[in-house]
């Protein structure tokens, strides 16, 4: 396990590395820089006081220069600073990861208590008509954007129940009550679809499983048919439905970004594209890095779970 | 059989089989429906998209970009799904829209499929060095999280339709990638192959004409279910503005801009919706269908 475990970290470093270089250039080739953005269009400044500008900032280096230098504050704990607020990168981020991390772990555990059971009751009874109607919710809900899902419900919401998403977001230890509140429905939102993927997955690879020899053995040996589905089955059958929710989380971890910005929660994914539309290049560069960081570190969390599970997989 | 028989094997398989065994495309196609009545609402909701996309000047009442009426009218007599922010009538908008999202699918999954299939076949057949190269090289950027880079990608290429296609048809090329290589690593092996290289066959022909057929189910599958991906991120980069430009309508952007009168109009807003729906549960219909019948893992399920 040991091995396994540091091969895994020395990939996901050159991983990391890769990114690193990839969203740098990426945000370099964005059209204008730093300079020209701070000073819009109509500015009158010269040559010179441009030019002094981006000496300031490090501009007139060579790109692999810029980036060096990016990377060795990163890796002292700085993302630098804002370009339109001139803050420090990392304080708004502090603030803004709680709610996206929160978000996230509320939408999947949501969705795998649902999905879990709907998904085994399905694969146990197929073609039953509890089969039948966990199947078309399925695809249905495969098949439901998680945006237009966000805006229905708060149609609904405030229709129906006169709720309204609240103008300001309070942190979970401020209020935990009214935190919860404003979570639930984005949480919701952002789970229905995996529900559905969930629900599937476990569908799929309980029936692959529940006709292999040894859950007939373990019939015939006279275990109780709770024990044979928990014990046997769903074991077996867990790896791809682990694979699932964690290629889920990571995927919220990396950022909400539609449901954020419709339920105005300022997670990740809401700076992410705020960062794009102001074009903050610092504070883009900042935030897809580590989006990405946490994609990555679900990914590798992923597998680790997988080595402890299948102890096959330790030794490829 | 056993409990966990499908609901294709319910049925008696001998009446779907064509005569004297004969498996033209005419009958398998109608084999397929009949075995699979999920895969033929799929097939007949993206028929219907289909022609709504093409006859949409016959259907609708107005062009996509007149603006015939007053601002924000509900749906009723007058305009079927009411107005937009602009007066411009929405059921057009909407049935011009299907263009748009239905081009979005072909030709990001075109890209992806062009080129991720392509490597993938190339990763497999090679092997050694090739094969590490581009699929480490796919392992990066299947790292990466799909709709961050998406917009990423979409942002530095400058916001408009075409750059968002290419930016959806780049994250969707490690599927296929894997998709394609896994079965020729297993098909390279078999002996026609062998037999083809003997007889002098040049590698590229090879791979044309025997490879690429027995290998076209999974990457065929893979096509359609990422059709509806394809359509969803594009949904959600022009929500987001940084894909289809107005006038243009794309009911992502339709979506988008609806949001903010959500209060006042909540047609302009679950109308867009509703079609991006309907449109990716016809194309995942068609997908799991397709691959219900035509992997045998599925068909036979014990």
């Amino acid at each position: 396990m040991g091995t396994y475990l540091s091969k895994r970290l020395v990939n996901l470093l050159t991983t990391l590395l890769f990114m690193s270089v990839v969203i740098f250039l990426m945000v370099r080739l964005m059209p204008g820089d730093v300079v020209d953005i701070m000073l819009g269009q109509e500015t009158a400044a010269s040559e010179e006081v441009l030019a002094t500008l981006r000496r300031q900032y490090g501009l007139d280096q060579p790109l692999h220069i810029q980036y060096i230098r990016w990377m060795s504050h990163i890796l002292r704990g700085d993302l630098g600073l804002a370009m339109r607020t001139r803050m420090p990168i990392q304080e708004d981020m502090l603030r803004k990861m709680p709610i996206t991390i929160e978000l996230a772990v509320l939408s999947v555990g949501l969705s795998v208590i649902i999905a879990l059971p709907l998904g085994i009751l399905s694969a146990l009874r197929p073609n039953s008509l509890a089969d039948l109607i966990c199947r078309l919710l399925g695809i249905v809900g495969l098949s439901f954007p998680d945006f237009w899902l966000a805006i229905v419900l708060i149609l609904v919401a405030s229709r129906v129940f006169g709720w309204l998403p609240a103008p300001m977001f309070v942190p979970f230890f401020e209020n935990p009550l009214q935190n919860l509140s404003q979570i639930a429905l984005p949480a919701f939102a952002l789970g229905f679809r995996m529900v559905a993927s969930v629900m599937r997955m476990t569908r799929s690879t309980m029936l692959e499983v529940m006709g292999q020899d040894y859950i007939q053995v373990a019939r015939a040996k006279g275990l109780a048919e709770r024990y044979v589905v928990v014990r046997h089955a769903l074991k077996n059958a867990g790896i791809p439905i682990i694979t699932l929710i964690g290629i889920n989380l990571g995927n919220l971890l990396s950022g909400a970004v539609i449901v954020e910005q419709i339920f105005g929660l300022p997670g990740l994914g809401w700076m992410l594209v705020n960062a794009i539309h102001q074009r903050d290049y610092t504070t883009l560069q900042a935030s897809v890095l580590v989006s990405c960081l946490f994609f990555a570190l679900t990914n590798l969390m992923v597998d680790v779970l997988y080595a402890y599970l299948d102890p096959r997989i330790r030794y490829v | 059989m056993s409990k966990y028989a499908s609901l294709a094997d319910r049925t008696n398989p001998n009446s779907d089989l064509p005569a004297r065994g004969e498996r033209t495309t005419w009958n398998s196609l109608i084999s397929f429906f009949r075995r699979n009545p999920i895969g033929l609402l799929g097939a007949i909701i993206i028929l219907l998209l289909g022609m709504t996309a093409a006859l949409a000047d016959v259907i609708t009442p107005y062009r996509d970009v007149d603006m015939p009426g007053r601002r924000l009218v509900p749906p009723g007599e007058e305009y079927f799904l009411g107005t937009d922010e602009l007066g411009r009538d929405m059921f057009s908008r909407i049935v011009y829209g299907a263009r748009v999202s239905l081009w979005v699918g072909i030709v990001c999954v075109s890209i992806s499929l062009v080129v991720g299939g392509t490597l993938g076949i190339l990763s497999g057949y090679v092997g050694g060095r090739v094969d590490s190269l581009i699929m480490g090289t796919m392992d990066v950027v299947f790292a990466f999280p799909g709709l961050i880079m998406a917009l990423v990608i979409a942002s530095v290429l400058g916001p408009s339709l075409m750059n968002a296609m290419i930016a959806i048809g780049i994250v969707l090329i490690p599927v296929f990638v894997r998709t394609g290589r896994a079965p020729v690593l297993a098909v390279k092996e078999m002996e026609y192959i062998q037999a083809a290289r003997c007889t002098g066959a040049r590698q590229f022909w090879i791979v044309l004409k025997h490879i690429l057929p027995n290998i076209a189910t999974p990457l065929v599958v893979q096509a359609t279910i990422t059709l509806s991906a394809a359509i969803l991120i594009e949904a959600s980069l022009s929500f987001l503005g940084l894909g289809t430009q107005p006038p243009t309508p794309s009911w992502g952007t339709m979506l988008g801009s609806g949001r903010r009168f959500l209060e006042t109009a909540p047609w302009v807003a679950i109308f867009p919706g509703m079609a991006i729906m309907i449109t990716v549960l016809g194309f995942n219909l068609l997908g799991d269908g397709l691959r219900d019948y035509l992997d045998p893992r599925y068909r036979f399920q014990t």
